[in-house]
């Protein structure tokens, strides 16, 4: 496969820019922010997204999805990105979708259809403690009756206080670290037992604390094996950390784009400040880092859509490049700016929170890097 | 290309590599010296090596997608990155490297006659004749149009007076492509793109020490070199844009040398020195937090340039694309080498003991900070950037 996007990619492009430029550009978040919203998103811009097709692109035909993959995907994100669009599209069409792709008829038929209608959303239970370290599961799934009975708390979930159905690791055997004994649940957000509490994060997105206290769910709940959970968590994670991968390219690109428009036409000095070298190099160093970093997002979403033995490394290398180059591109994109890049009014200070966000979410450049270490035996 | 004929040469290609790549030519060079470079004067390290470069040659596997009647492969851009995956998943060494290949031949291609690409192009794919490059004066580096070397136009030849420096393996090459001054009325405007043997009466080199303590660059001089009328590429005064159709693939030949596999990759020189902890990991944090972070740069840079190569071939690539390429590729290089270093510790820095293969470590390091400065600097790279992919003023 070329490392570019072929004539279908550049199509679905095409019309995913204008779309969500126009139905949910910065100015949308920002109204939900000044009302106060506290859904954490809009309900018909999510419809929307689901009369595109958006909603189903990774699911498979037979759930009436377009059975596209990863680079699809990634096209919608990076236009969520750009626009700093509220959206459930990560947890939901990019996560559960792979999870329920991998679940039973039964779990999938119950979900995917609400998800690619965009009626239902899905949220990713997953992180217990204030660091990504997905595989630590100190939530337990008891043997009860035919089902399970789980208990814990979760953190940092997206979603999690409107979700229709929560995607959940709990432990039925093992240690608090081991991979073996994880068990992934779906487990509907008003079973008895479940309650979510959302804080607004930096971002102005909403991310809930989720209790599980004695939570009966029956076998069926179960998403994959019993014990064997964490090879489906893997695959998710594989898919959110390159599905906000590709936000944050998008997230870059905004930012820089503000950036090297001002550079054009702010004057000082009697001259256009965008012609003083020291900002010229900066703004090309930037532009580079994430050109590299785009490259490194599309490598890693071909690898998950070609089934590439060799993905999870570029996956680690994805998330880290485009954490790194959006940090730097918010960061310059404000200085630049100088006084104005530091005021509520001015949307350039929106993708430096955002960024901060996407750049924790699934685990940050550290942890990507450490992992890559590992996988290559120091 | 369809899928299936893909896979079809994919097939056809590794048997045939693993059937004529001889053994030793399956392992990294282990010196900068055991490079093939061709020419007259090629001396081969091994047998191995003449042979590899022979067979490469005759099948135009040197420069895959050159056209076949001037000694290339012929191949399809899709079907010279499976030659090259497949080479590289066998640890083939690449054949030949030529300044005939990634700089000049790229602009005998766009700009040659049919004569000059039939002389030329095939004694560059078979390694028969290398090349210098003539460009860089003591006043004319970075503003690289400011050159002052004179070619008198005399009729049925140009008289050639001047001073080139810096000239990679002047000393070694066969023949130059060299940018004098027809016109001294037009800076840009009064360049022109000339070919001439390093024989001819007339010229002289002079080597120069290099901080690394290898002598690869020289001064050239000449003295009323003559040079055939014929041999100029492009039109008379119109150089300057031969000359920059070749810096670019030129950017894009040292943007890729920090990708060039090397006897061991920095993590194992780490590991190899520094030894590892009961857990596997690096016996020394810092360091290993330092090597795993560059390694995503890396990984991510290795993307970027097949990424470039691909829309390249498609003609998607911005003109300005090897600016990027050739900045960002060789200042990774040159952190590459500096982790080298510190993995290496002690050890790396000695000089020209056997222990150290005389000092390959720390000679490779200080042969790192040219990158950044050859083929025009990084600071040049970044005005590029600036001025022609983010349309800013007056860069
Ligand atoms: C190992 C090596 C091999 C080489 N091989 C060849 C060869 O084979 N053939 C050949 O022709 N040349 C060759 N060169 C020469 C090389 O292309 C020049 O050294 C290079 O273009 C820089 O020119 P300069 O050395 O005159 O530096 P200068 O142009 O004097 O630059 C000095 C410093 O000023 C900075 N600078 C200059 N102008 C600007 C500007 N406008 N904005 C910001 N900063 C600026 C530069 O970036 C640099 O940091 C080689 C150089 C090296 C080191």
């Amino acid at each position: 496969m070329p490392m570019y996007w072929n004539e279908d990619q550049d199509m679905l492009a095409d019309s995913a820019r204008p779309f969500i430029a126009g139905n949910a550009p910065v100015s949308h978040m920002r109204a939900l922010r000044d009302a106060g919203d506290s859904h954490g998103f809009s309900p018909d811009v999510w419809r929307q997204f689901a009369e595109m097709g958006f909603t189903g692109i990774l699911a498979g035909e037979a759930d009436d999805g377009l059975g596209l993959g990863h680079v699809e995907a990634g096209i919608v994100l990076e236009e969520i990105g750009r626009n700093l669009t509220p959206s459930p599209f990560l947890s939901t069409a990019v996560g559960a979708v792979t999870a329920l792709n991998m679940a039973g008829d039964h779990i999938r038929q119950r979900w995917m259809p609400g998800i690619v209608a965009g009626e239902s959303v899905a949220a990713l239970a997953f992180e217990e403690t204030t660091r990504h370290r997905p595989h630590r599961v100190a939530a337990t799934a008891t043997k009860s009756g035919n089902g399970f009975r789980l208990d814990g708390a979760k953190q940092f979930v997206a979603h999690g206080h409107v979700a229709d159905v929560l995607l959940v690791t709990a432990r039925s055997s093992g240690d608090e670290s081991d991979r073996d004994g994880i068990t992934l649940f779906a487990v509907p957000r008003d079973t008895d037992g479940v309650t979510a509490d959302a804080d607004r994060l930096a971002d102005a997105s909403m991310a809930a604390r989720v209790m599980f206290d004695g939570v009966e769910v029956d076998g069926d709940a179960v998403v994959g094996e019993v014990g064997r959970g964490a090879d489906v968590l893997d695959r998710v994670l594989g898919a959110v950390r390159t599905g906000a991968a590709a936000e944050l390219v998008g997230v870059a690109n905004g930012a820089a784009d503000m950036t090297t428009a001002y550079l054009r036409e702010r004057k000082q000095f009697g001259q256009i400040i965008g012609s003083f070298q020291a900002l010229q190099h900066r703004a090309a160093h930037l532009y580079c880092e994430m050109e590299v970093a785009r490259a490194a997002v599309l490598k890693a979403q071909q690898a998950l859509d070609e089934g590439d033995p060799e993905a999870e490394r570029h996956v680690h290398v994805a998330k880290a490049m485009a954490g790194n180059s959006a940090a730097l591109a918010v960061q310059e994109a404000v200085q630049m700016h100088g006084g104005i890049g530091m005021t509520d009014e001015y949307d350039v200070g929106f993708y430096m929170k955002r960024q901060r966000v996407l750049a924790e979410m699934f685990g940050d450049a550290d942890y990507h890097a450490d992992r890559l270490a590992r996988l290559s035996g120091y | 290309m369809a899928e299936a004929a893909l896979d079809d040469f994919r097939r056809e290609t590794r048997r045939w590599l693993e059937m004529n790549c001889p053994p030793e030519m399956r392992t990294p060079p282990k010196s900068a010296d055991d490079v093939a470079w061709g020419g007259r004067r090629f001396e081969p390290s091994s047998q191995a090596q003449a042979d590899w470069l022979r067979i490469m040659g005759e099948r135009g596997w040197t420069v895959p997608d050159w056209p076949t009647e001037y000694g290339g492969g012929g191949l399809a851009p899709a079907e010279a990155k499976v030659l090259k995956q497949e080479m590289a998943a066998l640890g083939c060494r690449t054949p030949l490297y030529s300044f005939g290949i990634s700089m000049l031949g790229p602009a005998l291609l766009k700009y040659g006659t049919e004569a000059q690409k039939k002389e030329h192009l095939p004694k560059i794919a078979r390694g028969e004749i290398r090349w210098c490059q003539g460009y860089s004066e003591p006043n004319a580096g970075s503003d690289l149009a400011s050159l002052a070397t004179r070619a008198e136009d005399k009729g049925d030849h140009f008289l050639v007076n001047g001073q080139k420096v810096w000239t990679s393996y002047a000393d070694k090459a066969d023949m130059i492509f060299c940018l004098v001054r027809t016109d001294t009325s037009s800076k840009q405007g009064g360049i022109s793109f000339l070919l001439f043997d390093m024989e001819s009466p007339g010229v002289s080199t002079k080597p120069i020490l290099l901080i690394s303590g290898n002598s690869p660059f020289c001064e050239t001089f000449f003295d009323d070199v003559k040079v055939p009328k014929e041999n100029v590429v492009g039109e008379i005064n119109k150089g300057w844009n031969v000359a920059k159709y070749l810096l670019g693939h030129e950017r894009e030949m040292i943007s890729g040398m920090g990708l060039r596999a090397s006897e061991q990759s920095l993590p194992e020189r780490a590991l190899a020195h520094l030894g590892a902890e009961a857990d596997g990991r690096l016996d020394d944090p810092m360091l290993r937090a330092r090597i795993a972070a560059f390694e995503v740069r890396a990984a991510a840079f290795q993307a970027m340039s097949e990424r470039f190569i691909d829309m390249l071939k498609a003609g998607k690539a911005d003109p300005a694309q090897p600016s990027m390429m050739k900045y960002y590729g060789t200042e990774l290089n040159k952190d590459r080498h500096e982790l080298m270093m510190a993995a290496g510790g002690a050890d790396a820095l000695e000089w020209d003991s056997g222990r150290s293969h005389g000092g390959v470590a720390a000679r490779s390091w200080l042969r790192t900070k040219a990158n950044s400065i050859e083929g025009g600097t990084s600071e040049i790279q970044l005005n590029i950037i600036a001025k022609r992919i983010l349309n800013l003023p007056g860069a």
